[in-house]
């Protein structure tokens, strides 16, 4: 028993123990999970949805591993999401039907652009940075469309046929085999970043983020880190983009909109950046309020939207996350106060 | 070939005209401010409403989109942007966004999403012949108010008291307080006259690049690609930039329309690697 609490509760008096404890699970991570999964069978009129929000998750927490960590400002990371799509679609599409094996190659796709065009983002300010990426995505997005003949254009890709998964599980019309299937692809990739980011790469990445110049001063090959950690983001996002055509088993030029790029930058400032629970908290937030809203008003629910954006940046530093921690300190410093009285 | 020339020239020009007040902020100020087309689209929808509701003129109608617009931005600086000009890029960039987002919803909301209409008045109408080639009055017109505006605008930032200090107040904004120049009220001034910029480029550019709701988010890349390959640091860069994207653009979707607007990201993506700063941009310590 004592064994236990002590996991939950590392000594942070000391070096080693402060470390280690962002590293250790809390029980409240652990519960999130447990729910996220019995939900697949609590609420299975849900499941659609839900798959939805593990899609966008992923997709987000890749954001926040170059943004959150790495300090890269982007403006086009769906360019990754869609070339992972119209990686698995085509795949699924041309009778290669195994979806994990489509997820792979689809990661790997969508990693060596995100090699590639990693060198690009290395230089120049942060304008110049928001532009490249930009163009990169709006580059992709108008050879999707050039490319009719294999893309589908603006018809968008059908006729992609998965496979069960693992051999095991078909896809079903209610999305029940997708939700357990991103659920369980979104807990894998959240458990690497975890580890990920609370590496000693994590926290030179933070490093890099806080001070470049002087990081690359202490010895860290800044350029280095920062092409491995902008490949890593474009796997998980190009993985994100070839769950949303497996379990949609449609690809559209959606994918590559300039509109996921902005909503992934304002869901994970909605959620808290810089912290992997952001990400998934910001997609809970911002797939609900966008239920409820385009409920009301379909048409408008972008003016919402915008109002939302401008009040956190201008009142609402660090997100829910942010506010859920501040507001804790807040707590703990009363009670503090109160028991010294 | 020549009219090709001449209507990408016309055509640039509007896109200096919308991009030179965004250039003022970015480059002087150091603010990325994305939500720039929505004051564009202001000064656009406010012609139109002007014209076409209440039977004004559209010569009216060019100084009023200047003074409605800069008006607009007064108010949003002094209320909002004021207290961003410290924050991060990114804090910068999401909150513009968050204003553009809400500026197409409710444009959308009060004029719907159609693309609305002008009538240009008769005497700017028809087509001149000028030096053997076929010119419209009105795009005439419009490169003659842009060049004057161009001209002004670098008399302005290099010759006058105004420009001096607005360049004093941006490299040190605590040492020209100190020296009893009035930051704030510089700052002001000079988005005020940006989004008024803006503005009179949406009344221009009403006829030739057509208003709908989506203005600012289909403009927004013109803008920035516009300031990001002229460099933001002059007024030439962009000047320059912009005439060169509006002859390739109009070149490019005359001869080849099938390439679409690929060309002009894969150039901007191409300069952007090749000189971070922009084509005439300087060096830029910040």
């Amino acid at each position: 028993m004592f064994a236990l609490l002590s996991y939950f509760r590392p000594d942070t008096a000391t070096a080693a123990g402060t470390l280690l404890a962002p590293v250790r699970w809390r029980p409240l991570e652990i519960l999130f999970w447990l729910v996220a999964a019995s939900l697949l069978w609590l609420a299975p009129s849900k499941v659609l949805l839900l798959n939805e929000i593990a899609i966008l998750a992923l997709f987000v927490l890749s954001l926040d591993l170059i943004l959150g960590y790495a300090g890269i400002v982007s403006l086009g990371h769906g360019a990754f999401l869609g070339v992972g799509a119209y990686a698995a679609g085509l795949l699924g599409k041309h009778g290669f039907t195994d979806p994990v094996m489509g997820l792979l190659i689809a990661g790997a796709a969508a990693g060596l652009l995100g090699f590639v065009t990693s060198f690009l983002v290395l230089r120049g300010t942060d304008l110049t940075k928001l532009m490249v990426t930009l163009g990169v995505a709006l580059i992709l997005r108008e050879l999707a469309n050039k490319f009719g003949n294999i893309t589908g254009g603006a018809d968008g890709l059908t006729g992609v046929v998965m496979g069960p998964v693992l051999g095991l599980f078909e896809f079903d019309i209610f999305g029940k085999t997708a939700y357990g299937y991103s659920l369980t692809v979104l807990f894998i990739l959240f458990y690497v970043a975890r580890r990920l980011v609370n590496s000693p790469y994590g926290l030179m990445l933070r490093a890099i983020k806080g001070n470049s110049l002087r990081t690359g001063a202490m010895g860290v090959p800044t350029n280095h880190r920062l092409v491995t950690i902008y490949t890593i983001a474009a796997v998980y996002a190009g993985i994100a983009g070839a769950l949303l055509a497996q379990t949609s088993q449609f690809v559209s030029l959606d994918v590559l909109d300039f509109h996921r790029s902005a909503d992934a930058l304002l869901i994970l400032v909605l959620g808290g950046s810089g912290q992997l629970w952001g990400a998934v908290i910001g997609s809970i937030a911002f797939k609900i309020m966008y239920d409820y809203l385009a409920a009301i008003t379909p048409q408008y629910w972008q003016f919402w939207l915008g109002l939302v954006l401008v009040l956190i940046v201008l009142f609402g530093k660090g997100g829910i996350l942010g506010f859920v921690n501040s507001s804790r300190e807040w707590l703990a410093h009363r009670l503090g106060k109160g028991a010294a009285k | 070939m020549l009219t090709i020339l001449f209507d990408g020239f016309a055509y640039g020009m509007i896109l200096f005209v919308l991009a030179c007040g965004l250039s003022v902020t970015l480059g002087l100020m150091n603010f990325i401010n994305l939500a720039h087309g929505a004051f564009a689209m202001a000064g656009g929808y406010l012609t139109v409403v002007l014209m076409n509701r209440f039977g004004v003129s559209f010569f009216l109608c060019i100084p009023a989109g200047f003074l409605v617009s800069a008006a607009l931005g007064v108010v949003l600086e002094r209320t909002l942007y004021v207290r961003l000009y410290a924050r991060s890029h990114l804090d910068q960039v999401l909150f513009s966004i968050g204003l553009v987002f809400m500026a197409v919803s409710a444009i959308d909301y009060f004029m719907g999403a159609q693309q609305q209409l002008i009538t240009l008045p008769p005497s700017l109408q028809g087509r001149v012949s000028l030096f053997g080639i076929q010119v419209g009055i009105y795009r005439l017109f419009v490169i003659a108010i842009c060049l004057v505006l161009a001209v002004a605008l670098q008399l302005i930032l290099s010759r006058t008291r105004f420009g001096s200090q607005l360049r004093a107040a941006v490299d040190d904004a605590r040492v020209a307080r100190g020296l009893g120049i009035n930051v704030s009220l510089i700052f002001t001034v000079t988005f005020a006259f940006g989004s008024g910029l803006a503005g009179l480029g949406g009344v221009l550019g009403a006829e030739i690049l057509g208003m709908d709701p989506t203005f600012p988010l289909k403009f927004m890349i013109y803008f920035l690609v516009v300031i990001s390959v002229g460099g933001a640091t002059t007024l030439t860069g962009p000047l320059l930039a912009s005439i060169l994207l509006g002859i390739a653009d109009v070149a490019g979707k005359y001869y080849v329309p099938t390439v679409g607007s690929f060309i002009i990201y894969t150039i901007m993506v191409v300069v952007l690697i090749l000189r971070p700063q922009g084509l005439f941009g300087r060096a830029n310590a910040r």
